[in-house]
């Protein structure tokens, strides 16, 4: 096998085997591919580009072809155990609607996010008065996807607005292992180049509550302000 | 009951007309029975020992089953020939291809021109109405009198992807997998008119003399033509007829009256007479209802997606054309909006193309690419790789 991306082998070890997963904006389907193949999982793609959904369908993968913009509405309810929103979701008209949608569908969401407070990008902007280049975000202003940039703050609130529970956070880092944190911790929001959280609905409803995450998600980190841990052992 | 014919290149044909005797009649949707039920159909490739790589390909309204042998009347090649063969997305090396005229058609299966027995006379009008349901079942009929217990895939286009739909709906313990190509869940409004200016082109041909043609030794050709100009449009995008034809003339300067002075003339004109000399117009009439009367999900209380529950296991693929005005590709995210809604797992691509709806029978790359990669997964998974 060669080298996975980071976000990939995050999302690898925190997916639960044979779960039902929707992978948004899913390329060519090589995160789905690796679900699997490593976990059995049940995968389902959306992806706007005919190239790429070409790519999936060559791969035997079910991918629909449209906009994550859009077309979430076409999935029902608790389809699915996962939705995954990987480094798209500041590229987003409504994210904070996409967002909401994504623990609609599924009873958990797996979304990465460029932070705008890495230090690089406070720099860049303080130093230079410029818009950041960086390796998380490459383009220049003009031609960048990204519309909707937000900081670990901003996310953490917008989390908090929608009710929604942080069950875990990395920071990734191209070429770095990921490194479990805690993204309310204000160190973090110049530390973290970018952060890929495990949502859940605050409120459970009762009917095939989700499976809790494993303890040891991103490694042992008090997440402040975050729910209690959920019972353990309880399992599907 | 069957003909094997050997043909070259090695692959195994198979097929002619199977007949099921007045016991075993064709109940319909509309509570009428066909009997005896003559199906006419045809096979490439083989079925294995574990009959599970079998594929049924769904012909369009005026298609037929010669799907990849040379036409008994037009001589032409298989409608769909460039998809079937050694190499190609239907390998009749690894596929045993069924496809079977549908019924109410005019290639061998019971239809309007067949014998009614109870009048030793051709049916014409006395022929049911029949349903896209009632063509799926008579192919499940031949299916199962093939010994085969579940179809590897059913594949269709515009009406065929409709039967393909109803298979899932009908019969979702029998199919593995199911390919739809640019069809509809149910005709719209602007289909059924379509279809009506055809019927009425027909029925105002006195050569159809109230559907008795057969009788009387004519047959309603002009009318016929007519329909089939006016679908044929339907089939094109605007795109594709301005590219291909433009205001081109047949000839130069104009005529100043009303022959074919276009070349888009001359060409509908073209479409319209070599249709007649293959299709039976009561046929027309009754294929073209069966299309109208096309409402998967009403049977449902309105909700496609109940079509669907029972068929979580079949892998599905509905394709569109994005030029597609026939049946464009909001209808197809409809479907697999409902398959979705099902909890069924579906694949869907708009192929992007300006050929319009007939881009089903072209050549286009993306069809290709897209059919082979979706059989190619289907066939791993169902261990015929």
């Amino acid at each position: 096998m060669s080298a996975i991306r980071e976000d990939f082998a995050e999302i690898l070890k925190l997916v639960r085997p044979n779960a039902r997963v929707l992978d948004i904006g899913c390329g060519e389907g090589e995160l789905l591919e690796l679900l699997t193949r490593e976990k059995g999982v049940d995968g389902q793609g959306l992806e706007i580009s005919p190239e790429g959904v070409a790519a999936c369908l060559a791969r035997g993968l079910a991918v629909v072809q449209g906009d994550g913009d859009r077309d979430l509405d076409h999935f029902p309810t608790r389809a699915f155990d996962y939705a995954i929103l990987s480094k798209t979701l500041q590229q987003m008209r409504e994210p904070k609607h996409v967002l909401s949608e994504l623990l609609r569908i599924a009873d958990q969401a797996v979304v990465s996010v460029p932070n705008f407070g890495h230090w690089k990008v406070r720099w860049a902007l303080l130093s230079r008065g410029r818009m950041p280049e960086t390796g998380a975000l490459p383009e220049p202003w003009w031609s960048t996807p990204n519309i909707h940039l937000c900081t670990l703050r901003d996310f953490t609130s917008l989390c908090d607005a929608l009710e929604l529970r942080i069950d875990g956070c990395a920071a990734l880092a191209d070429g770095k292992p990921a490194r479990a944190i805690d993204p309310r911790q204000p160190i973090e929001n110049w530390r973290a180049e970018t952060a890929l959280f495990l949502l859940s609905r605050k409120a459970e409803p009762q009917i095939a509550a989700a499976a809790p995450p494993p303890q040891n998600l991103f490694g042992e980190v008090e997440l402040a302000g975050a729910e209690p841990p959920a019972k353990k052992g309880r399992k599907r | 009951m069957t003909a094997q014919v050997p043909i070259t290149a090695g692959i195994e044909t198979g097929g002619g007309t199977w007949r099921f005797p007045a016991t075993q009649p064709l109940r319909l949707d509309s509570g009428a029975k066909l009997a005896p039920l003559e199906i006419g159909y045809k096979t490439y490739g083989r079925l294995n020992a574990a009959k599970s790589n079998a594929v049924l390909v769904c012909h369009a309204l005026t298609g037929d089953q010669h799907l990849a042998s040379t036409h008994p009347v037009t001589g032409k090649p298989g409608w769909w020939d460039r998809f079937v063969g050694p190499g190609l997305v239907l390998d009749p090396e690894r596929h045993f291809i069924i496809c079977t005229n549908v019924i109410g058609g005019c290639m061998g299966s019971t239809g309007p021109a067949s014998m009614d027995p109870a009048t030793n006379a051709p049916y014409g009008l006395k022929f049911p109405v029949i349903t896209i349901g009632d063509m799926v079942r008579a192919q499940a009929m031949l299916i199962e009198a093939l010994g085969i217990d579940t179809l590897f895939a059913a594949i269709g286009g515009s009406m065929g992807g409709m039967q393909v739909l109803q298979w899932a709906a009908d019969y979702p313990e029998k199919l593995f997998s199911a390919v739809v190509i640019a069809a509809a869940a149910r005709h719209s409004a602007q289909n059924i008119a379509f279809h009506e200016v055809g019927r009425q082109a027909i029925m105002a041909d006195p050569n159809w003399v109230g559907g008795a043609y057969l009788e009387a030794g004519v047959r309603p050709e002009k009318g016929l033509a007519v329909a089939r100009m006016a679908a044929h449009i339907t089939y094109l995008s605007e795109q594709a007829l301005q590219r291909k034809f433009g205001r081109e003339l047949q000839r130069d300067g104009l005529s100043w009256g009303f022959d074919a002075d276009f070349q888009v003339e001359s060409y509908l004109r073209h479409q319209g007479t070599s249709f007649v000399d293959r299709f039976d117009a009561n046929s027309y009439l009754y294929i073209t209802r069966a299309l109208d009367y096309f409402d998967l999900g009403a049977k449902h209380g309105g909700v496609l997606a109940e079509a669907f529950v029972k068929a979580r296991a079949v892998k599905f693929c509905v394709l569109s054309f994005s030029s597609d005005w026939l049946y464009p590709t909001p209808e197809s995210r409809d479907i697999v909006r409902a398959l979705n809604g099902a909890g069924c797992r579906a694949s869907f691509a708009e192929i992007q193309t300006d050929k319009g709806h007939d881009a089903i029978f072209l050549d286009d790359p993306l069809l290709d690419q897209t059919l082979r990669g979706f059989l190619a997964a289907q066939a791993t998974a169902r261990g015929l790789a």
